[in-house]
């Protein structure tokens, strides 16, 4: 039988990759993923995980050590944030080219400067393009949930990728939350030990990471975006299985109250646990508004997202992250380019919200909804705003 | 990886992870097919001593039969071969176009 248990949600990621068998794991600590390295490597040291814990200087040999654990078949985590992600940033691409199925949680936090320890999205979005498959998750049930199916779905042969778990730092990682654990019985079914493809072995060389000529080097880019939109399918096929198991069901799109709903906001992360209580109170006040969530990042699940806005007339789109300089910030550019050719798309408006840790109280998204219904007669006064900024 | 020529390689022919299975696959690199120039050994001068052979850089020079030496595919043309050439018998010829 499960059983519920109240946790900080990092120690929980920890315990799912206790649950998932994880055999080999290297992690530098950063704020505010520590939580999770830390209860790791105790559980390694007193004997209640069989893996190797690799301590090592810094991320970006954490993520190149993890290569070379992961090259010899053994499954793999790390976790890390911020600076740390930016700083694994050139090996993160040679990761997924060489298609090593190595699982991390990314503790959502702003990048410097200035220097800021708090949450925001920063950090995986300018690390969007590294190929890997990227989910976010809003709670801590789902954090455990997404941490175990991760491996199941990043070592499945069709897809062999590495994989990410976005969860937001502090507001998500260090709070306590009710959670249902599975029986180790049920993970070790749901989650058999890792087979690699090709691993380093003496008996049986292969060569790893050999460059690529210009003849041939699109066609090993092509292979990997091929298997990156492919993993799609089994994505789905894999949060079903654990649907089916558990109870708990996912979807890329998740809807919150969208039927009928003229005006939907669309949220990631734990942000969209607060949207829900603002829709909750602006449907009461007798406004058709309704949420999309979005789990899946990478691979993009363009086909949800245009199905999931049929019907509404106006999509309001919240970033917590910025692109300086760029058309828009990372989400709302990539959501316009789903709709662009669309006959009947829904008119967008973009708020970026939450940077460096500032805090999103649901008035905020009354706030937000007011003003894009506002603009959606006069037309929006800036091409996107950062709601909130004084001056 | 296939044992097509590599510029006839389909990405559904390439190996997860571009891993490759066969040892010595480099060799099938025509590596110099970029030099810009190239030795050419005039025989009669040469006293195949293999002085050519022996500072080339790259395993670019091959031993013919009689015991004469020519380049070979991974030849990038850096002219070492015909700079320490005890005879002076070898000159570099810029590639055609």
């Amino acid at each position: 039988m499960a059983h519920r248990v109240g946790m900080e949600v990092s120690i929980a990621v920890s315990h799912a990759v206790q649950m998932s068998r994880a055999e080999a794991i290297a992690a530098y600590p950063i704020t505010p993923q520590t939580h999770i390295v830390e209860h790791l490597s105790s559980m390694v040291a007193n004997g209640e995980l069989d893996a190797e814990f690799v301590n090592v200087e810094s991320e970006h040999s954490a993520i190149s050590t993890c290569i070379g654990m992961s090259a010899t078949g053994a499954r793999t985590y790390t976790a890390t944030s911020s600076q740390g992600l930016a700083l694994m940033n050139e090996i993160l691409f040679i990761a997924s080219a060489l298609r090593l199925p190595i699982v991390m949680t990314v503790a959502n936090r702003a990048l410097s400067g200035p220097l800021s320890i708090w949450n925001d999205h920063g950090d995986i979005m300018a690390a969007r393009d590294i190929g890997w498959i990227q989910i976010f998750v809003e709670n801590g049930q789902e954090s455990f949930d997404h941490s175990v199916m991760a491996f199941k779905i990043a070592e499945n042969h069709k897809v062999l990728l590495p994989t990410i778990i976005n969860l937001d730092g502090f507001i998500l990682s260090h709070v306590v939350e009710a959670m249902e654990f599975p029986e180790q019985e049920l993970v070790d079914k749901f989650l058999p030990p890792y087979h690699p493809r090709f691993s380093l072995d003496p008996k049986n060389p292969v060569t790893m990471g050999a460059f690529a000529m210009p003849e041939v080097y699109t066609e090993v880019k092509m292979g990997h975006q091929m298997a990156l939109t492919g993993s799609y399918d089994h994505i789905l096929s894999v949060w079903k299985e654990w649907g089916d198991l558990t109870g708990r069901h996912y979807k890329p799109v998740e809807k919150y109250k969208t039927d009928g709903a003229k005006i939907l906001l669309l949220t990631m992360g734990c942000l969209s646990e607060v949207a829900e209580v603002a829709v909750d109170e602006m449907r009461d006040a007798g406004l058709e508004v309704g949420l999309l969530k979005l789990r899946m990042w990478r691979p993009f699940p363009f086909a949800d997202l245009r199905k999931a806005v049929e019907g509404a007339e106006l999509l309001i789109v919240c970033d917590r992250a910025l692109s300086l300089g760029g058309a828009a910030p990372p989400v709302l550019a990539e959501v316009r380019s789903a709709f662009y050719e669309m006959p009947n798309r829904p008119r967008t408006a973009s708020f970026v919200i939450g940077l460096g840790g500032r805090d999103i109280p649901p008035g905020v998204f009354k706030d937000i909804v007011a003003q894009a219904q506002a603009e959606a007669q006069t037309g929006p006064t800036e091409e996107y705003h950062i709601f909130g900024v004084r001056g | 990886m296939s044992s097509k020529p590599m510029d006839q390689v389909t990405w559904q022919e390439i190996e997860v992870g571009a891993v490759l299975t066969e040892p010595g696959s480099a060799r099938a690199y025509n590596t110099g097919d970029w030099r810009s120039q190239h030795p050419v050994w005039t025989k009669s001068r040469c006293i195949r001593c293999g002085v050519c052979w022996t500072v080339c850089p790259e395993a670019g020079i091959s031993e013919e039969p009689g015991g004469y030496f020519d380049m070979n595919m991974y030849c990038k043309g850096c002219g070492i071969c015909a700079k320490e050439c005890v005879t002076g018998c070898i000159s570099m010829v810029p590639e055609e176009e």
